[in-house]
C-alpha cells in the first residue's frame, strides 16, 4: 500500500517534471512546476517532515510560483524558444549529457549512500524548532541577513532608472 | 533499507529532467524553473537521507537551501526584467552583450 502510494505520487512529480521541460507556453512550464512542488510536498509527508511538506507549499507552491507567474505575465510572452537550426546538435548533446548525469547520480546515491541507522526521527514543527533555534540558531540568523539582503538588491535592480542614467533613445532602438 | 533507495532514485531523476531543462530551453524564465526544480529534487534527497539516518540536521539544511531559493527567485527575476527593458527578450541567445 504505502509503495504504491509512493509509486503514484512519483509518477506525478516525474510527469510534472517532464511537463515543465517541455511545455511551449511558459505559463504551462509554471503551471507544472507547481503539480511537482505540490506532489514534493506530499512525499516530504510520507518522509515524516510534516514541517517542510508545510513550508514547501507555502514557500514553494505559493510564493515562488506565485511571483514566477507575474513576471511570465510581465515579460514572458514570446513562446517560441528553439535555438537556431544552425545549433541543431544542441538536443543530442544535451541529451547525451543529461543520461551520463542521471547514471553518475544514481550510481553515487544509490550504492554509496549508506546502510540505514538510528530510528527515523520525526519532523514535527516541534521538533525541527527545537533544533533549529538550540543548535543552528546562527545560521538562521544569517538566513535573515541574506532575505534582508536578496530584498534590498530586488529593490535596487527593479527600480527605475534615474533619468541621467536612462539610456536615450537612439541607444534603445540599437 | 529499499524505500529511501526509490526516493533517491526519483530525486536523481528530477534533477536530470531539471538539468536537461537548463541545456536544452532558451526560454529564460524556463530554464529559471528547471533550476527551482533542481533545487528541489536535492531537498527531496536531503529529507530522505534524513529520515534513513534518524537525524533531523538533513531537514534543517533544507529549510535553509528554501530560504536561499526565495532569495534567489527575488534578484533573479529583478535582472530579468532589468534585462527584459534592454533586449525586450527573454531569449538566452538574445543576451549576448558582454560576449566578445
Amino acid at each position: 500500500m504505502n509503495s504504491l502510494f509512493f509509486v503514484g505520487t512519483g509518477a506525478v512529480a516525474l510527469a510534472a517534471a517532464l511537463g515543465v521541460l517541455l511545455s511551449r507556453q511558459p505559463v504551462h512550464s509554471a503551471l507544472f512546476l507547481m503539480a511537482n512542488f505540490a506532489s514534493l510536498a506530499v512525499l516530504y509527508v510520507t518522509l515524516d517532515a510534516q514541517f517542510l511538506a508545510a513550508a514547501q507549499v507555502i514557500i514553494y507552491a505559493g510564493g515562488i510560483v506565485i511571483l514566477i507567474l507575474f513576471v511570465i505575465m510581465l515579460i514572458g510572452h514570446e513562446a517560441n524558444d528553439r535555438p537556431d537550426s544552425r545549433r541543431g546538435w544542441i538536443q543530442v548533446v544535451s541529451v547525451l549529457l543529461a543520461l551520463l548525469l542521471l547514471v553518475s547520480l544514481g550510481s553515487q546515491l544509490l550504492f554509496r549512500a549508506g546502510a540505514a541507522k538510528g530510528i527515523p526521527s520525526g519532523g514535527t514543527p516541534a521538533h525541527i524548532g527545537e533544533v533549529l533555534f538550540v543548535r543552528y540558531l546562527l545560521p538562521f540568523e544569517f538566513v535573515a541577513i541574506l532575505l534582508l539582503v536578496a530584498l534590498i538588491g530586488a529593490l535596487i535592480m527593479g527600480r527605475k532608472l534615474k533619468a541621467k542614467e536612462q539610456p536615450t533613445q537612439e541607444e534603445q532602438t540599437a | 533499507m529499499m524505500d529511501t533507495n526509490l526516493y533517491l532514485a526519483l530525486s536523481a531523476l528530477i534533477f536530470t529532467i531539471g538539468a536537461l531543462g537548463v541545456l536544452m530551453r532558451r526560454n529564460a524564465l524556463i530554464i529559471f524553473m528547471c533550476v527551482e526544480m533542481m533545487l528541489n529534487s536535492v531537498n527531496l534527497s536531503l529529507v530522505a537521507l534524513s529520515h534513513r539516518w534518524g537525524n533531523v540536521d538533513g531537514q534543517i539544511f533544507v529549510f535553509v537551501i528554501m530560504a536561499v531559493a526565495a532569495a534567489e527567485v527575488a534578484i533573479g527575476l529583478a535582472i530579468l526584467i532589468a534585462n527584459t527593458r534592454h533586449s525586450q527578450s527573454v531569449n538566452v541567445d538574445k543576451i549576448d552583450l558582454l560576449r566578445w
